[in-house]
């Protein structure tokens, strides 16, 4: 199996802050790859590095056998390929639902303006959605407007999607909603990045668990090696303290 | 079934009994207040009454035969005023726009323009308007330059433009600015070029976030027209004095100033109503 992300020895550091050491990951095609750790273990970080939306400092990243972290890449055309949804939704609050998903296909990929509705329709229809899509996103709830963050990204049919905490915003009620998307794209083989505190979840989609601390990856493996039977010491620790929070 | 619920309903004794108590509430709160205003609005017209001056200030201010008589002339030059306005507003409207988008952007091609805008903004925002009218109004023509009109109305109108175009160009950048960078986050990461990106996403924000303060700037801007009469533009303001030194009557001042705000009044209540709305929208919006 090709890996469609690759990346080789990432550091980055924010000021005199170090944010990621020397990290290295390999994401095959068609698998979710889960990040887990204690906040500004550097998750959000790595996700927006991928997306090139903040700079390395040193290594590299391939997006199939492609160095992306190269300067001279044209920035616009790798984000094409990758789908990236936020924790805090980030809808566009002057758009309708529908506008939010064609915006990027339109202006874009070029496509019609038919040809793109058509499309977004079909996937509101497909999460359920078909009835908000003329509806403006502050008249959604929190879960509604995750899972039309997540058909936004995926109406650009991107190559990877890059899922930072996109249920750490929203109501326990809420949560499942925005998960059960997340299994279908899994099912469907859609390869996948994402950071997550549901460690349930991250049970059920993850290919491998790897548990960042203070920008490495200290531990990684199976689902069932990493959340259920730990071996880094530092691991076993956060584990418990998600397990005393409830969150397993 | 919620009709069905209501039509069971009526109020209990002690919801009536509530609403006797607010009643009573409100009507002597409004006794106050209008005895309160019979009095300080009354004091303040005796006072002006019996004033020692006020025959004099009576005839030579409020006198409404010599009003009637100059109103004409005053409403036309009031029309120059709305002219000005609009056209003025509308180039305002433009180069303010180019000025913000140029002071926020980052493409390294538009950097002298942006170190020009800035400076523009710099000196246009700073020295009074008043100056910059005189400067252009006879500095201009006596650069005796072929193709640019001397007309006092277009160089007055270019005066207020120029001033006009730096305080507006400095409020929208402050929508612009206001805008989470969230927002862009997610709009490059969809691929959206940075370009796209301020089209499509952050300016159409920005423009709805500053349309009350932009209204505002749009009163003033009808108001500051008429300090494009000291080129001798027969504007309202103008058209007033010349009646007034004519006869040592100031009456016609006072119909201008009637004039104005029977504009500006209206628009300056539609704009607080705007300034309300928005921040109930604001509001609703929660921490986005």
């Amino acid at each position: 199996m090709a890996n469609v992300l690759e990346l080789s020895k990432i550091r980055k550091s924010f000021g005199a802050e170090l944010v990621l050491n020397d990290l290295s990951l390999s994401v095959p095609e068609h698998t979710a790859t889960v990040l887990i750790g204690a906040s500004g273990s550097g998750k959000s970080t790595l996700l927006r590095c991928i997306n090139l939306l903040e700079s390395i400092d040193d290594g590299q990243i391939f997006l199939d056998g492609e160095e992306i972290s190269d300067p001279l890449i044209n920035v616009d055309e790798v984000r094409r390929k990758l789908g990236m949804v936020f924790q805090s939704f980030n809808l566009f609050p002057h758009k309708t639902v529908l506008e939010n998903i064609t915006l990027a296909p339109i202006k874009v990929q070029g496509k019609n303006k038919d040809e793109a509705t058509a499309a977004a329709l079909a996937l509101l229809k497909r999460f359920d959605l078909a009835d908000k899509a003329d509806q403006y996103p502050d008249r959604l709830s929190g879960g509604q407007q995750q899972r039309v963050a997540i058909i936004r990204s995926l109406a650009l049919n991107p190559r990877l999607l890059l899922l930072d905490e996109i249920t750490s915003a929203l109501d326990p009620v809420l949560v499942n909603e925005v998960l059960s998307i997340v299994r279908d794209l899994k099912s469907d083989g859609m390869t996948m990045v994402l950071a997550t505190h549901e460690m349930g979840f991250a049970t059920q989609v993850a290919d491998e668990v790897c548990f960042l601390e203070s920008g490495n990856i200290l531990e990684r493996g199976s689902a069932e090696d990493v959340l259920h039977a730990p071996k880094n010491p530092k691991t076993q620790e956060f584990l418990k303290r998600v397990h005393q929070a409830g969150r397993l | 079934m919620s009709e069905r619920m209501n039509s069971a309903w009526s109020p209990s004794s002690r919801e009536i009994q509530r609403r006797g108590e607010r009643a009573r509430i409100s009507r002597r709160q409004a006794a106050i207040a209008a005895v309160s205003t019979t009095v300080v609005l009354g004091t303040l017209l005796i006072i002006l009454v019996t004033s020692p001056g006020w025959a004099v200030v009576k005839k030579t201010f409020f006198d409404i035969n010599y009003g009637r008589e100059v109103f004409p002339t005053v409403i036309a030059g009031l029309w120059i005023n709305l002219q000005l306005t609009f056209i003025g507003g509308a180039a305002i409207g433009v180069i303010a726009l180019g000025l913000a988008l140029l002071r926020t952007t980052k493409s390294p091609a538009l950097t002298p323009f942006r170190f020009l805008a800035t400076a523009y903004v710099d000196i246009f925002r700073g020295a009074p308007l008043i100056l910059i009218i005189l400067l252009v109004g006879f500095g201009v023509p006596a650069l005796q330059l072929k193709g640019i009109s001397s007309n006092v109305i277009f160089l007055g109108t270019v005066a207020v433009v120029l001033t006009y175009s730096a305080y507006v160009a400095e409020v929208i950048r402050s929508g612009i600015l206001s805008i989470h960078p969230s927002q862009r986050a997610a709009a490059r990461s969809l691929g959206l070029t940075s370009g796209q990106t301020m089209r499509y996403v952050v300016l159409p924000q920005a423009i709805r976030r500053v349309v009350p303060p932009l209204l505002n700037d749009f009163v003033s801007l009808l108001k500051d027209t008429g300090l494009v009469s000291i080129l001798g533009v027969t504007d309202a303001v103008r058209a007033a004095q010349i009646n007034a030194s004519r006869t040592f009557n100031y009456t016609p001042y006072v119909v201008a100033a009637i004039l104005f705000l029977l504009i500006t009044i209206p628009m300056t209540r539609y704009t607080d109503r705007a300034i309300r709305q928005r921040t109930n929208a604001q509001s609703a919006e929660g921490a986005i």
